[in-house]
């Protein structure tokens, strides 16, 4: 119970803050961050790989209905929920195994969750940005976009994470 | 039974995946407007296709009727031609600019880069359009259109090795046939231009009166540069056309109201 309410409290902070904050940073005129996979990411190890699936597309689908865009984030988090077991099975290095019920970056360190970091808002921006575009006419504009407000997110999501993760020290 | 039952709880993460993916694929077709027109122009582009290609497909089979129908239909014809005099009052051809109809028409589909390039423009027989009808952009001469379904039209253009239009020279009037050499999409050949005319580089050259499928003096290009070999009678004359083929989008198809007369004439003449 307490831990669904944590997760509960992490969704809602999510989601606030894209469709409050980040859905609103434009930086010059296409940059826009979208940090709210950070949720994905942060579920434990030992979730089930289907609630992830579902968890990934009522994420998705809530952004969606902040942001005026029925299906479009709902499609690419439930993508990368569904690449996230194949994921974290390529990251992982032999004996470390999913024992713990702790979010990633906790149990693996800082350099180990960045490399994850990376792999996912990569797959999550490029499914999204593509989704959005729906042809590839634009194909390079629509990459660079992709690419820069990628870079973004990847460090914003790891910030907070630094964040989160102090607080969980202390 | 059992192994299906297995088979499917094995790929029941994949399936749910999908699941979902389609949803969400519904959700953004049918609630965004921009992927919803994305995704209706290019379904209908791609049904049309398939109609269109169906419809030749199936044409083959009707050949022989279509055949005997239009040798009936010729019969019938030459024996009212015979019957009815074709007027020679050819002043009120070219004198009326109003035998002209345009119809306005997108282009879906176009090929610069073969030798007999063609173009699809999406009006067909329900907006009356009919083979032998000209194309033409607000640039300059396009092509002609030869065959046609109920909703979709298609028909060679100038860049097409196969396929020559009627020419002059504006400021002089000497008329030559303009084809295509199938090398590059910007540039046409002028031909039978005898080698006492002369030409500045430049020079406008427009549709001759010559055409009934096209309104007399239409612009087709202007001569980028022109030579002639050691003992040939005629110009090698290169055209700068004046319609890019790379980025045509919107043409007119035109109608000559007197097109069957003129046809009939010259079928006369034969």
């Amino acid at each position: 119970m307490k831990i669904f309410l944590k997760y509960l409290f992490i969704w809602i902070t999510v989601v606030l803050c894209q469709v409050l904050l980040c859905n609103h940073i434009q930086l010059y005129g296409y940059i826009t961050p979208y940090i709210y996979i950070f949720f994905i990411l942060l579920l434990p190890f030992k979730t089930s790989k289907h609630l992830v699936l579902l968890l990934g597309f009522l994420l998705g689908l809530s952004i969606d209905i902040f942001s005026n865009t029925p299906g479009i984030h709902a499609s690419a988090t439930t993508f990368i929920a569904f690449l996230r077991p194949s994921v974290i099975k390529i990251l992982f290095n032999r004996e470390t195994t999913d024992k713990s019920d702790l979010p990633p970056v906790s149990s693996m360190g800082i350099s180990w969750f960045t490399k994850y970091t990376v792999i996912m808002v990569l797959i999550h921006h490029l499914f999204l940005f593509y989704i959005e575009a729906f042809n590839f006419t634009n194909f390079f504009f629509t990459l660079s976009r992709c690419l820069f407000s990628a870079v973004f997110s990847i460090i914003l999501i790891i910030i907070s994470q630094l964040l989160f993760f102090n607080e969980q020290q202390k | 039974m059992r192994s299906l039952l297995h088979f499917l709880t094995r790929i029941y993460f994949l399936l749910l995946f999908l699941l979902l993916e389609i949803f969400c694929l519904i959700l953004i077709v049918n609630f965004n407007n921009y992927q919803k027109i994305v995704f209706t122009n290019s379904t209908n582009h791609f049904i049309g296709n398939i109609y269109k290609k169906s419809s030749t497909f199936y044409s083959v089979f009707n050949l022989k009727k279509i055949n005997s129908d239009l040798a009936e239909e010729n019969t019938r014809l030459r024996n009212k031609l015979e019957k009815t005099k074709v007027p020679n009052d050819t002043d009120s051809i070219s004198a009326d600019s109003a035998k002209y109809f345009f119809i306005a028409s997108k282009v879906i589909s176009n090929s610069v880069n073969q030798r007999n390039n063609h173009i699809t423009l999406d009006k067909g027989i329900k907006d009356g359009i009919k083979e032998g009808m000209g194309i033409i952009s607000p640039n300059g001469v396009v092509g002609i259109i030869t065959n046609v379904s109920d909703h979709f039209s298609m028909g060679p253009t100038v860049i097409n090795m196969k396929w020559k239009v009627s020419a002059r020279i504006k400021k002089n009037n000497y008329f030559g046939s303009l084809s295509w050499d199938g090398k590059d999409y910007r540039y046409a050949l002028l031909n039978e231009i005898p080698i006492h005319v002369k030409l500045n580089i430049g020079d406008t050259i427009v549709t001759s009166s010559y055409s009934s499928v096209f309104p007399e003096g239409y612009l087709i290009g202007k001569i980028e540069s022109f030579n002639h070999k050691e003992g040939h009678n005629f110009y090698n004359i290169k055209i700068r056309l004046s319609t890019n083929f790379m980025t045509l989008r919107h043409v007119n198809i035109i109608k000559n109201f007197y097109y069957k007369e003129l046809e009939n004439l010259h079928r006369n003449r034969e």
